[in-house]
């Protein structure tokens, strides 16, 4: 059962072939077996996962209908808001926080009849890109255990590829989605800015958040994708169908794009690691040997998209996070000598370094005297970085690049050098800033056997050509079947 | 913009953000956002006197909601997650200056 | 002391709630005495994960007072977050507007005691979302409700304008008309739908030279009484601390100040703009809002008349007396009942009379304003024409307006069923005095014989027809056929 993919054991429980129950209990089997190592999970909610499963096999018994993801194990990083269990963010400061809704897009997951079997670890406040920053716990590489899965949706990268869990949802404002994706093999989706509702989901960098799936294959994401997509109208950011209509991702998955023109990047290749960039290269060979047309290009303010993402996410952050003060919810400082020190006090003692450094770095970048240099004119970039992909999408269909410089580092190894984690984003981040969709898919192994990924870049709201894409260049391969030597 | 930040400005920048920091963490702070900050000066050799500022991605405006009352959460649920409360109240220790901003 | 020449200068910011149902960014009903934290949502609690959505009746709002206003309306807006820490505020900021308001650039007319009127020059209007309450009366602790957390507010600044507390009161009492008008406030002092903060310093002559005293901020004022009073007060302690300590404005000194009502006096609550770091930046949670065509048409469409220019026109037009057109004016939906009925047919004075001597009575005797009484317009006008014709007297204008007001009966059905038409029969009438005249020899006489006893003596005549006529005699014509049969 560890094999199938989401959409094929979906298909078989629907069918009656798989009870979902069983399903479950598998997954809930490798939990309690290797999840003591590995770390994915914050919180796991098997008596209600069982009971779910359980319903959901009856009314597969009885005929009923059931939803789209009937019966599937499926787990969410912790920062969506849940009506059962906690929702941490992996921070000290909400550890007790009992959310009053649900997540708009947990509820489109519970309203297919999905199975929520448990919230994942993640750097806290989703502000890293290894998952070390986590107030909670250590999450490891299953590839690699010495290794990080990568962040700062690590807990559900983790989680997919020791098989935890048949498909996962993530958040990505830098690449928190991509990279622990490419680091974990398996595939992650950052959608179009405003493709997936935010409600629920707890603010890192609000102009830059979205939430996306990862899946073990470019099927199960489409499949995710048509059960999260659309508008919600408790999200002011997200469009409506008039903007931009939710296609079937699944209906054309199969197709082949005829005439793709793939752009890549010359310079980015060569700041990559040799073995990262053999693979690229290899992903680039495939698409011509499919017919695709390789084009080179130039995004002449990509250099500058590093420190205009870290202001803009530092300076929304900041905002955001200023309301855990320990007055409405979550942790408060024992005897505060006044007010002002429920506040001093309780986020000194609950935030972790990282998100006191980005707190402190936001703040900075908005405050009186700083705002144009810094803040104002990261705006400015940003635009300019836009302007880039604008540019390039008119001569291309989508655009080749690594995920990171690197496939996953040693435990410990970045952590204390904040700008050289930070630099590490740089493939990552200009979708975030530009708003634009972006996929990583697995694409080779390094000399460690360490999976490696490959970015995929395409126009706003194109989502399903972006799947059909990566789609094309997984058929090619099996990368996406291989099993972490922890499994055997 | 080019000077670099100093202790001083570290610690009015943690009394903006509400965190006392410890004095390790101030003088590590210092270091770290230098850096961070050095970097970023980078920026300023792009001239962007004629970009206009992208706080957003999104084509859209006037999304609106029409002025329908629905259920709150009520104050039981509204308390559930206060630390302290007193009574229907939240609860903070005594506010001595008024600096409400609306 | 205080004999030193001086120039009066206040600006003033004002906020006003919206009357909207719901809060500005969530669909928590906006209510007042509710129980503490009971209107409060995942949104306006400032809960992680949740999102603002603008209540569209609130921006339409703020736009209808910003044209009333005189205001240019901005075709492109936003939002801004404005950032401090305070317990009422759940997310420590505010969603405001910073550097592109709703409204700029517009003007109030601001009647002066002379009857002439003065513009104030309006800076900006901008909409934001109000802060919940801290409660600081028990113990050692405070309270925090955030059921007002949320609620739509409109923040006026003018210019400093303002010469003098009267017309900062006055001003005010004008814009609570003004947003009454527009039904976008109930403005109800009491409940906090108005609040001033007034911003106060002194230009002051003094052997040929010009001081400028600091800008004094009177925080947070919630009635007209405060905000003339505090002015007041605040003139005076500035002057005296000019001679005193000769301070004048600096860069940066400027203080806020708060009004004791108990003692009457302004107190320090904070010198110099220590560390006021707002850091204002778009809120990336919500998107522009553009104001432009049909929208902006329709909400054009709700703008009216305007109190104070319903005044001028009624004293023009009506030939009413300032006072009661300002009585007339002071409430929207009594101005349109007044200007209805006189379309209807009434006499304008007359009718004025009606409305301020009987109807205003009647409001106020039953709590509410004339037009929730229900009163018809051409029931009004009829009775109106009533008074006018000689039909019935005031006193039974009165009796027939509180029947017109329980049983929505014209008021002529209502005098016959009551009987109180006057009689005005000229014939009838002269038979009735002259009975009288006949069984009242001695009254006859006193009158013919002039003098003293003369005056009482008619009048003891017209209580006798009156009498004979139980009260529904009209007075003027039994005067008139009493002068013809004595002369
Ligand atoms: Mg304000
Ligand atoms: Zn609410």
């Amino acid at each position: 059962m560890k094999n199938l993919s989401a959409k094929k054991l979906r298909d078989k429980i629907a069918k009656g072939q798989i009870k979902s129950s069983d399903a479950v209990e598998d997954v809930f089997r490798r939990i309690e077996q290797i999840d003591g190592n590995i770390g994915a999970y914050i919180s796991t909610f098997k008596e209600q996962s069982l009971h779910q499963a359980g319903e959901i096999d009856r009314k597969i018994a009885d005929d009923q209908t059931v939803g789209d993801l009937a019966g599937l194990p499926i787990a969410v990083k912790d920062n969506m808001c849940t009506t059962f269990g906690a929702t941490t963010c992996a921070s000290k400061i909400l550890e007790n926080f009992h959310a009053p809704y649900n997540a708009t897009v947990v509820q489109k997951l519970i309203d297919a009849d999905a199975i929520i079997i448990g919230k994942t670890n993640m750097d806290e406040f989703a502000m890293g890109s290894s998952t070390e920053t986590s107030g909670v716990k250590k999450t490891v590489n299953p590839w690699d255990t010495e290794r990080v899965p990568g962040g700062s949706s690590g807990g559900s990268a983790a989680a997919l590829a020791a098989r935890l869990c048949c498909a996962a949802l993530g958040s990505d404002t830098g690449g928190s989605i991509r990279q622990p994706a490419s680091f974990c093999g398996v595939v992650g989706l950052k959608p179009t800015y405003g493709r997936v509702s935010r409600y629920g989901l707890v603010a890192f960098g609000s102009s830059l958040d979205q939430i996306g799936p990862l899946t073990y294959n470019v099927e199960d994401a489409a499949m995710l994708m048509n059960v999260i997509a659309g508008h919600d109208k408790k999200d002011s950011t997200s469009v409506t169908n008039e903007t931009a209509p939710v296609p079937d991702y699944l209906a054309n998955l199969q197709k082949p794009i005829d005439n793709l023109k793939i752009a890549v990047i010359p310079s980015f290749l060569t700041s990559a690691e040799a073995t990262l960039r053999e693979s690229i290269n290899d992903a680039v060979d495939t698409y011509k040997n499919l017919g695709a047309e390789i084009i080179e290009i130039d995004m002449p303010h990509i250099d500058y998209a590093i420190p205009a993402y870290y202001l803009i996410a530092t300076a929304e952050a900041s905002s955001n996070l200023a309301r855990y003060d320990g007055v409405h919810y979550g942790y408060r400082a024992e005897k505060p000598k006044d007010y002002i020190e429920v506040y001093s006090k309780s986020r000194e003692q609950s935030f972790g370094k990282e998100v006191k450094r980005r707190i402190m770095l936001g703040t900075y970048a908005l405050s009186s005297g700083y705002y144009d240099a810094y803040y104002l004119k990261a705006l400015k970039v940003r635009n300019l970085i836009r302007d880039d992909f604008d540019n390039a999408f008119e001569k291309c269909d989508c655009i080749l690049t690594p995920v990171s410089p690197t496939t996953a580092f040693k435990i410990g190894e970045k952590l204390d050098e904040p700008l050289t984690m930070y630099l590490s984003d740089i493939y990552t981040i200009a979708a975030n800033l530009a708003g634009i969709p972006a996929v990583s898919i697995p694409c080779g192994f390094d000399r460690n056997n360490l999976p490696i990924g490959l970015q995929i870049q395409s126009p706003p709201f194109t989502e399903d050509k972006l799947l059909q894409i990566a789609y094309m260049f997984e058929k090619q391969n099996d990368y996406h079947e291989k099993i972490p030597p922890i499994l055997n | 913009m080019a000077e670099n930040i100093g202790k001083k400005q570290v610690q009015k920048v943690a009394k903006l953000s509400r965190l006392q920091l410890t004095q390790n963490e101030i003088d590590e702070f210092t270091g770290q956002l230098s850096a961070i900050l050095k970097y970023f000066e980078k920026l300023q050799q792009l001239d962007t006197e004629d970009v206009k500022p992208l706080a957003h991605c999104l084509p859209i405006n006037n999304v609106f909601r029409d002025d329908l009352p629905q259920q709150s959460l009520g104050t039981e649920k509204t308390l559930e997650n206060a630390p302290q409360h007193d009574g229907d109240f939240f609860k903070v220790p005594k506010i001595l200056d008024e600096s409400s901003g609306a | 002391m205080n004999d030193l020449e001086y120039k009066v200068i206040i600006g003033l910011e004002i906020h006003v709630q919206l009357c909207t149902k719901t809060k500005m960014f969530c669909s928590c009903q906006v209510g007042f005495g509710e129980q503490p934290n009971s209107r409060v949502c995942p949104v306006c609690l400032g809960m992680p994960g949740s999102l603002p959505v603008m209540n569209k009746k609130a921006v339409e709002y703020a736009v209808l007072v910003g044209l009333a206003l005189n205001c240019k309306i901005a075709d492109f807006t936003k939002w801004d977050r404005k950032s401090y820490y305070y317990p009422d505020l759940p997310k420590n900021y505010q969603i405001s507007q910073y550097d592109l308001p709703l409204a700029e650039n517009g003007y109030i007319d601001v009647p002066l005691d002379d009857g002439k009127t003065k513009k104030i020059r309006i800076t900006r209007a901008h909409l934001e979302e109000d802060a919940g309450k801290n409660i600081h009366s028990t113990g050692n602790f405070s309270q925090v409700d955030l059921n007002r957390a949320g609620t739509a507010l409109l923040e006026i600044v003018t210019e400093p304008d303002l010469n003098n507390s009267r017309q900062a009161k006055t001003l005010a009492i004008e814009l609570q008309k003004i947003v009454r008008y527009l039904v976008v406030s109930e403005a109800d002092m009491q409940k906090g739908h108005m609040r001033f903060e007034p911003n106060v310093n002194l230009i002051i002559n003094k052997d040929g030279k010009e001081y400028k005293t600091p800008i004094v901020e009177i925080k947070n004022l919630n009635s007209f009484r405060a905000l003339e009073r505090s002015i007041d007060y605040e003139i005076e302690r500035q002057l005296d601390e000019f001679l005193q300590t000769g301070k004048v404005m600096q860069m940066g000194n400027k203080s806020t100040r708060g009004w004791d009502g108990e003692k009457q006096v302004t107190v320090l609550q904070r010198e110099k703009e220590e560390a006021n770091d707002y850091r204002y930046f778009p809120d990336p949670d919500l998107v522009p809002v553009v104001l432009k065509g049909k929208w902006l048409d329709d909400i054009k469409g709700n703008l009216c008349e305007l109190p104070l220019k319903k005044q001028i026109r009624y004293v023009s037009k009506f030939k009413l007396s300032e006072y009661d057109a300002g009585v007339l004016t002071a409430e929207r939906s009594t101005a349109e009942l007044f200007e209805k009925a006189v379309q209807a047919g009434a006499k304008p004075k007359r009718l004025c009379n009606l409305i301020t001597q009987i109807g205003l009575k009647l409001a106020n005797e039953a709590g509410r304003c004339l037009a929730e009484l229900g009163l018809n317009a051409q029931h009004l006008a009829q009775l109106a024409v009533m008074i006018e014709k000689g039909e019935i007297n005031a006193s039974a204008a009165d009796n027939i307006m509180q029947q017109m007001i329980k049983t929505q009966k014209d008021p002529t059905t209502l005098a016959n069923e009551l009987n109180l038409i006057q009689k005005s029969d000229e014939d009838e009438l002269d038979k009735i005095v002259g009975q009288s005249l006949e069984e009242n020899a001695q009254a006859v006489e006193d009158v013919k014989s002039g003098g003293k006893k003369s005056k009482k003596a008619l009048g003891f005549l017209i209580g006798q027809v009156m009498k004979k006529t139980k009260g529904k005699a009209n007075p003027k014509i039994v005067s008139k056929i009493l002068h013809k049969k004595l002369s």
